[in-house]
């Protein structure tokens, strides 16, 4: 019964949290170098594994789709799997994946140790509200970063694939490319793709600040919320993929 | 010196000029905290006067830093009214409370300095976020409040290249960046050698008359907090158990008082932590 009293008040906290950082959105306009800064470190400090990850998938993608493709004598569909896989979900549910690993619990680990180290409190008694100063324009290079990331790691992982298909296994270059522009459509899949990714920033950006802010300010604490911040989030981004390709797809 | 009286008044709206902060029949427990450790205020009046050096002493885990924080509007009392500069501090909304913090300093006991930024930015960083000045005239700003405390010289430094004495002469630098009315010192004196703890005794005190400061310092450093106090309370368990100028502390009846000024290992406060006797345990684990 007490964790069930707990998640709840997390959950309230969480919920006024959000609030309190998109509150803090406005003032950041006149000062946006802050975000700058926090792009670069949480953004393109992402972009090496996302770069490398996107590679690797999109050339699994291509041998293993050749496999079984072949079989139908539709290996020229190659690019259209791997495309359209990407697009629609391998792009922004692993490039969110890798996200929450790298870059929401440096978030995490961050704030956390913020906190442990009373730079928070300090702030808040030189009447500087930490969220505002610190918190939002994190959020704000978080949900602004995913879906570039989303973007570099589906077209890498294209190149991966045609790399694959093409020089290793003898798929008909022009086959692959023109099949791919034919069937894959802006609206249905690249936006679709393109929601994804957005409301994963959103969502990894969210638990990473939370969990930091929220973590208990010891090492034993902060060690902790940062482990939960990869779980939850990797757990929220697969629950919400499901959620969205449902109303995006089902009907 | 001169004492107001003190009347039993129900929220005084209007106080003698002299008194800065007026605590009255504070009380105050930590949320979630075990039953028995108890609350960690209960009922405690404080008055620290304008342009004094008060100093609060007490053992270890009797909320000093708690006490702080209260002050600085960052926890709530569950009774009891606390006033700073005529203002209930509980009762003010967000906006007014940040308007007051920006006439209080407060120094962290780990010096709480940003860790991305140099010692520059960090003094610097008050001062730019609640004006508009000109670079150049931060710069001088900035400068000016580093000479007072003695390191202009490590501007350019980060943080982590700092001695903790250091770290904490920063933080200083950045209590004042604002002109404050009021400095909070959380236990400036734990952890320092003999020559940082020099240095910090001199600044305390200098800047509390240069600056016409009023300066509340928390510690269990009793030597070194008495030599720079005009008046001193003594918490114990959530109480004020003495009062007064050093000289009248020293000379204090109080056996418990006796025990704290001269670190004695036992006394009022026992050295065994009251339990069953050593007789009965041993015999209960033969058993």
């Amino acid at each position: 019964m007490n964790r069930v009293f707990n998640s709840v008040q997390r959950l309230g906290r969480g919920t006024l949290f959000l609030f309190h950082l998109l509150g803090g959105i406005g003032s950041l306009i006149p000062r946006f170098s802050l975000v700058i800064q926090q792009l670069y470190s949480v953004g393109v400090h992402s972009l090496l594994i996302v770069v490398v990850a996107g590679l690797f998938v999109g050339m699994v993608l291509g041998l293993q789709g050749y496999n079984t493709l072949v079989d139908f004598g539709a290996e020229e569909s190659l690019g259209v799997l791997v495309a359209l896989s990407l697009v629609r979900e391998l792009g922004p549910v692993v490039a969110a994946l890798l996200f929450a690993g790298r870059a929401g619990s440096a978030l995490t680990a961050e704030i956390g140790l913020m906190k442990a180290t009373e730079q928070l409190s300090g702030m808040e008694m030189m009447a500087v509200d930490p969220v505002h100063r610190i918190v939002s324009p994190r959020f704000l290079a978080g949900f602004l970063s995913l879906p570039l990331l989303t973007g570099i790691f589906t077209v890498l992982g294209v190149y991966g694939g045609y790399f694959v298909a093409v020089p290793l296994l003898g798929v008909d270059d022009g086959a692959f490319w023109s099949q791919m522009q034919a069937r894959v459509d802006f609206y249905d899949d690249l936006m679709s793709g393109v929601i994804k990714s957005v409301v994963f920033g959103f969502v990894v950006s969210w638990i990473a600040l939370f969990e930091g802010y929220d973590a208990t300010p010891t090492s034993e604490g902060v060690s902790r919320a940062t482990t939960r911040t990869v779980v939850h989030a990797s757990l929220a981004v697969l629950g919400l993929d499901f959620v969205l390709t449902a109303l995006m797809f089902g009907a | 010196m001169v004492h107001a009286q003190r009347k039993p008044r129900k929220r005084p709206r209007r106080k003698p000029a002299d008194v800065l902060v007026r605590i009255r029949g504070l009380e105050f427990a930590h949320q979630g905290r075990e039953v028995e450790q108890g609350p960690i205020f209960r009922g405690v009046d404080l008055d620290f006067y304008r342009g004094k050096v008060v100093a609060i002493l007490g053992p270890s885990g009797t909320g000093k830093t708690t006490l702080l924080k209260l002050i600085g509007g960052q926890l709530s009392p569950q009774a009891g009214t606390i006033e700073v500069d005529g203002e209930v501090v509980d009762e003010l909304d967000r906006k007014g409370l940040y308007r007051l913090r920006k006439r209080m300093g407060m120094l962290f006991q780990s010096g709480a300095l940003l860790t991305d930024m140099t010692v520059f930015d960090n003094v610097a960083f008050p001062i730019r976020e609640h004006s508009d000045l000109p670079e150049s005239m931060v710069r001088d700003l900035v400068l000016m409040k580093l000479e007072a405390v003695g390191l202009r010289g490590a501007q350019e430094l980060m943080p982590a290249e700092l001695s903790g004495g250091m770290a904490r002469r920063v933080a200083l630098a950045r209590a004042i960046a604002l002109d404050p009315m009021m400095i909070l010192y959380d236990e400036p004196f734990t952890g320092q050698d003999p020559i940082s703890m020099g240095v910090l005794i001199k600044l305390i005190r200098e800047l509390n008359q240069t600056l016409r400061l009023t300066s509340v310092v928390v510690s269990h450093d009793v030597e070194e907090t008495l030599s720079i106090a005009d008046y001193v309370y003594l918490l114990s368990e959530g109480q004020v158990v003495g009062q007064g100028t050093p000289q009248q502390i020293r000379k204090s009846s109080s056996a418990w008082v006796q025990q704290f000024l001269r670190g004695e290992p036992d006394g009022p406060v026992p050295f065994h932590i009251p339990t069953i006797s050593l007789q009965q345990e041993l015999l209960e684990e033969g058993a």
